[in-house]
């Protein structure tokens, strides 16, 4: 049984990452300049250590690739790893199919963590770059424990109050970010702009910073992989498996938060990612949590990569925010997922 | 020899008291069944005993040791629960929840061993599930996904199986097949077993002992005879019954009569 997981995890991981790789190639090709497949590809590659290339192309485009648009797909990558592993967790933890870190009004709640920082420690020196990023983990953590404690009621969560409580809490920090926002005079329509999600004007270095977030997030997720399936026959049943329910509950919605946090504070609020994503991995490969969490991973990546990409060059010369794109896709299905759930008593 | 030994238990819900001065023993290997009518605290004095709930007052020991002093895992590897509800409809397969038995004795990060799969694919094979395994649980009847937890407690390879309620859904065909089964395992493995049961004539036939409780008292607890007594069965569920003896097994059996 564990040799017949490996095989499908190692099948499908290896689909998924080769997709991947095509998918970055071809993203950086697009765009207002096009550039051809292969030149692309050799530009890629000549900046793999050991590869020498004789350049066949001019500086201003070997700048297109590395400078302009490599960061931006890898930060979309990024951040649909963070995202879509975030949905998973926090999915299988709470064992509401419908948990996802913006429904949960925990995306608003890192937002309103990183505007407090922008607005009131622009020039604080104390964590430097990592000020914002704190400041959104703070958020997001309060307004999911807010959102917990909502919908708890006597031990007992059932998944429709959930999602009102995310709905609750979405309302209340979203008028205070309005508030905020309001305020801000100057910088109004840079926090505006990032906070729809946007993955323009960012370098290297927001990559660099958001990575170890992401490797040690994931980490600490997948080695809750087998506690992810336990819970799934209910709470009690996985304590009388041994599990410390609790104590791992807390852990994982921490780990999750954090990795949300980390991701707003870059680029904003992207919804729906963690929603849809693990969903659509859940129909194809199932519910067990050691192949669907790398599978969501890397499915989250390809899913952000291909969203911005279409953010950044459906309309010429225009940048469409990229939350816009897959709230389009997203709402729709969420949708669908609630009608559904409805019918049936069961998402 | 003791196994449990409850003593002096109470238990509040808010300033409801649910559990009130509970005092027995269970012993080692037996077949121990609790009754009682709704409400009359049978739940929670098991949650107790399973270490899922912690009683306001009073003490329960586990081999002599209270049982709060168990670690979670520990106490998995002892204790195995059966649940009312069974198993929630997961699109998980009938081997891989089976699987999820083996959990507290798999090493931390380390994933099931080719001797963990033999005990699995053991007890599949005993419980005649071992063609549908593939077969996701939730496409299961109501009887078929009772005998999966069964599987996955046997997998789990505990010294006492507690139940609460087990045949409370079940149609009486799969009601004898689940207690048959558990029988059995009592038999070849010489575990205890531990249920909360609704129906006497079930109780009266699988138990060696019994404890009858009633609005969160001890109402009577001993052998089938000292507790199966009409007069006092009648006046705790209130209803009019009469006492027969079972024509096979000689043991009380209950007939109820329309008024």
């Amino acid at each position: 049984m564990v040799q017949k997981l490996k095989t499908k995890r190692f099948f499908w991981a290896s689909g998924l990452s080769a997709l991947l790789l095509l998918s970055l190639v071809l993203s950086v090709m697009t765009g207002s300049v096009h550039l051809p497949f292969a030149l692309s590809l050799k530009i890629l590659l000549s900046h793999l250590p050991l590869i020498q290339l004789t350049p066949t192309w001019s500086l201003a485009q070997d700048a297109i690739v590395w400078d302009l648009r490599l960061p931006r797909v890898f930060l979309a990558i990024v951040i649909g790893a963070m995202l879509s592993s975030t949905g998973v967790a926090f999915q299988g933890m709470l064992r509401n199919p419908l948990a996802d870190p913006y429904i949960l009004g925990v995306s608003v709640g890192a937002a309103f963590g990183a505007a407090t920082s922008m607005l009131f420690f622009r020039n604080s020196s104390l964590l430097g770059y990592f000020t914002t990023p704190l400041f959104s983990f703070i958020g997001a953590l309060l307004s999911l424990w807010f959102v917990m404690a909502l919908a708890n009621h006597h031990g007992q969560r059932d998944r429709e109050t959930l999602i009102l409580a995310g709905v609750v809490v979405q309302s209340l920090i979203g008028a205070f970010l309005s508030f905020l926002i309001a305020i801000s005079g100057q910088q109004m329509q840079e926090i505006v702009f990032w906070m729809m999600g946007s993955l323009a004007n960012h370098s290297w270095l927001d990559v660099g910073m958001l990575t170890p977030y992401l490797a040690l997030g994931y980490l600490y997720l997948a080695l809750q992989q087998r506690d992810l399936n336990l819970i799934s026959l209910g709470e009690s049943a996985a304590t009388h498996l041994g599990m410390d329910v609790e104590k791992k509950k807390i852990w994982v919605l921490i780990v999750g938060s954090l990795l949300t946090g980390a991701a707003v504070s870059v680029v904003g609020i992207i919804g729906f990612v963690g929603l849809i994503v693990p969903h659509l991995m859940r129909l194809i490969v199932g519910p067990d949590h050691r192949i669907l969490l790398p599978l969501s991973t890397l499915a989250g990546a390809i899913f952000l990569l291909w969203a911005d990409t279409v953010a950044r060059s459906i309309i010429p010369s225009r940048e469409i925010p990229i939350g816009v794109i897959t709230a389009f896709i997203g709402a729709p299905f969420f949708a669908y997922l609630l009608k559904k759930g409805l019918r049936r008593g069961q998402v | 020899m003791n196994l449990f030994d409850v003593s002096q238990v109470q238990h509040q819900y808010g300033s409801i008291p649910v559990l009130k001065n509970i005092g027995f023993q269970v012993k080692l290997k037996e077949i121990f069944g609790i009754i009682g009518p709704n409400g009359s605290g049978k739940s929670t004095l098991i949650r107790t005993m399973s270490g899922l709930l912690k009683p306001s007052q009073g003490e329960i020991l586990l081999n002599n040791k209270p049982i709060g002093s168990y670690r979670k895992q520990e106490l998995a590897k002892l204790i195995a629960v059966l649940e009312q509800e069974g198993i929630p409809p997961l699109s998980f397969t009938i081997e891989e929840v089976v699987a999820m038995g083996r959990y507290p004795w798999l090493k931390p990060l380390s994933d099931l061993s080719r001797q963990d799969e033999l005990i699995v694919h053991d007890v599949l094979k005993n419980l005649g599930l071992w063609k549908i395994r593939s077969q996701a649980v939730n496409t299961l009847s109501g009887g078929q996904r009772q005998m999966v937890s069964l599987a996955r407690a046997m997998v789990q390879q505990p010294e006492v199986l507690i139940l609460d309620e087990p045949t409370t859904y079940l149609d009486i065909g799969h009601q004898t097949l689940v207690m048959e089964h558990v029988r059995d395992w009592h038999r070849t493995q010489g575990i205890t077993i531990i249920m909360v049961l609704h129906d006497l004539n079930l109780a009266s036939q699988y138990c060696d002992r019994l404890l009858l409780m009633d609005q969160g008292y001890v109402q009577s607890y001993g052998t089938i005879h000292d507790v199966l007594k009409p007069e006092t069965i009648s006046s705790v569920y209130k209803t009019d019954l009469i006492m027969i003896e079972h024509p096979v097994q000689h043991v009380p059996q209950f007939l109820l009569t329309s008024k």
